[in-house]
């Protein structure tokens, strides 16, 4: 089980680590006043990378390959030149969508020394050498359906999810923030629009089905079963049994099915844990509860979790990111925008306040 | 010669220190300076090359004008300075 937890917050990244007791402390800090938008811990050896967004002076990747003892700047991925001429508009505020990395979103391992790396505004890059280079996914960003793409919470679209298939790592399938599901079987070089069941409220009913319109907050993918993709969308709690061609909407889910963060178990398929938050544009746990919904039969039921939450009127809202399980799928972590983390040791039971002073968490990742 | 000098908030991030170059034009002393210290330029300019929108750069006391291309001349004498825009946070 997994002893250490990084969180990526606004003012830095800490390290929370187990300690013989069984409270969990914060032991590390690095790159305190930056805000800190992703975080990827290499499972097999000692290799952190942190993602920064310097804001005026932009964004920044930083290596460690020795646990955290040093950290180097390495290259961040940055577009290519837009060529002259070229018009790519926002297609219904007509912004013009800048060809620069505004933040990077999300940061996933595929075969050693692979990394993928999901940005706003909806690029997608890939590296094969531990992030010395990246490779913009030009097939992607050519396909003539990214400039239907828009912003969502942000103001253009990005790529927030990125699921490399473990059976074939040729195979990913990523999240837009507002552009759907899309997947590679060639590590990139073509692309196919799926997501058919998904519901877009937000948009005329006659585009209320198109893939192309889906927001998925955030998508995640069994490891034991990776045809098993849980998803969760603006619109509600999205499950797919055939790695997103199709999925299936679960109503009446309680206290509420609008959030953002989802996992699921390693090796329960059916097991999956959310935190629900008041749709859409409140966004605060329902009646200031905050709870974790979980199920174990595939969605058919949910349950409460709150042991160890607060029992007095919450506010914390949980981004995408800042929820995650350990590799044995026993040990999970979220943090909030006002700066809380909690830890569970036994799958969601009960919850360990670790701090309510911490910046306001953009990310959280065990380190298996 | 024309003077370069960065912001003292950069200099928290990436060894920029202040350099002169015999260089015409904005964009010609930008390249001189990062072709010697290439680890500042993407701090100072983005994916396109143009200048990150929340940095300002002076010229001679004034705000550059070609923010995009850098085509602002320089004479012999010339003072740029590259600040944190108060904007952006």
């Amino acid at each position: 089980m997994a002893d250490r937890l990084l969180v990526g917050t606004r003012k830095g990244l800490f390290r929370i680590e187990r300690q013989t007791s069984g409270q969990w402390d914060i032991v590390h800090s690095w790159f305190l006043g930056d805000p800190v938008t992703a975080v990827l811990a290499d499972n097999a050896g000692a290799k952190l990378h942190a993602a920064l967004d310097l804001g005026h002076f932009g964004v920044k990747m930083h290596r460690s390959t020795d646990n955290g003892d040093s950290w180097s700047e390495i290259g961040a991925p940055a577009y290519p030149e837009k060529p002259d001429g070229v018009e790519d508009k926002d297609p219904f505020r007509g912004l013009e969508i800048p060809w620069n990395t505004q933040m990077i979103w999300s940061l996933e391992a595929g075969t050693a020394d692979e990394i993928w790396c999901g940005v706003i505004p909806g690029g997608l890059f890939r590296s094969t050498d531990d992030g010395d280079s990246w490779r913009f996914i030009d097939a992607l960003w050519n396909d003539p359906r990214r400039k239907q793409w828009m912003g969502g919470g942000y103001d253009f679209a990005g790529i927030h999810s990125i699921l490399v298939d473990p059976r074939d790592p040729a195979h990913a399938t990523v999240g837009v923030s507002v552009g759907g599901v899309w997947t590679t079987r060639d590590s990139g070089h073509h692309w196919e629009l799926i997501g058919t069941g998904l519901r877009s409220d937000y948009m005329p009913p006659d585009k209320a089905g198109d893939p192309l319109t889906q927001d998925p907050h955030r998508i995640v993918q069994c490891n034991s079963n990776p045809d098993r993709l849980w998803m969760q969308h603006h619109n509600g709690i999205f499950v797919s049994d055939n790695g997103g061609r199709q999925w299936r909407e679960l109503s009446d889910v309680t206290p509420s099915s609008f959030g953002f963060a989802v996992v699921v178990h390693p090796s329960d398929a059916d097991t999956a844990w959310f935190i629900p938050a008041t749709k859409d544009e409140q966004r605060f746990p329902v009646d200031a509860r905050l709870v974790v919904s979980r199920t174990r039969d595939g969605g058919h039921s949910f349950e409460s979790l709150r042991r160890g939450l607060p029992a007095s009127p919450a506010y914390d809202l949980v981004y995408r990111h800042a929820l995650d399980i350990d590799s044995d799928g026993e040990r999970l972590a979220f943090g909030s925008t006002t700066g809380s983390l909690w830890i569970s040791e036994d799958q969601g039971d009960h919850w360990q306040s670790v701090s309510h002073h911490l910046p306001p968490v953009n990310c959280v990742r065990f380190e298996n | 010669m024309p003077s370069l000098s960065f912001t003292s908030n950069l200099t928290r991030h990436v060894d920029c220190p202040d350099a002169e170059f015999d260089a015409s034009s904005v964009a010609q002393l930008f390249d001189l300076y990062f072709t010697r210290w290439p680890g500042v330029r993407n701090y100072v300019l983005d994916d396109q090359g143009a200048v990150r929108n929340h940095v300002i750069v002076v010229v001679d006391g004034h705000g550059l004008n070609d923010r995009r291309h850098l085509r602002d001349s320089l004479s012999s004498d010339s003072e740029v300075f590259v600040f944190q825009a108060l904007s952006g946070g």
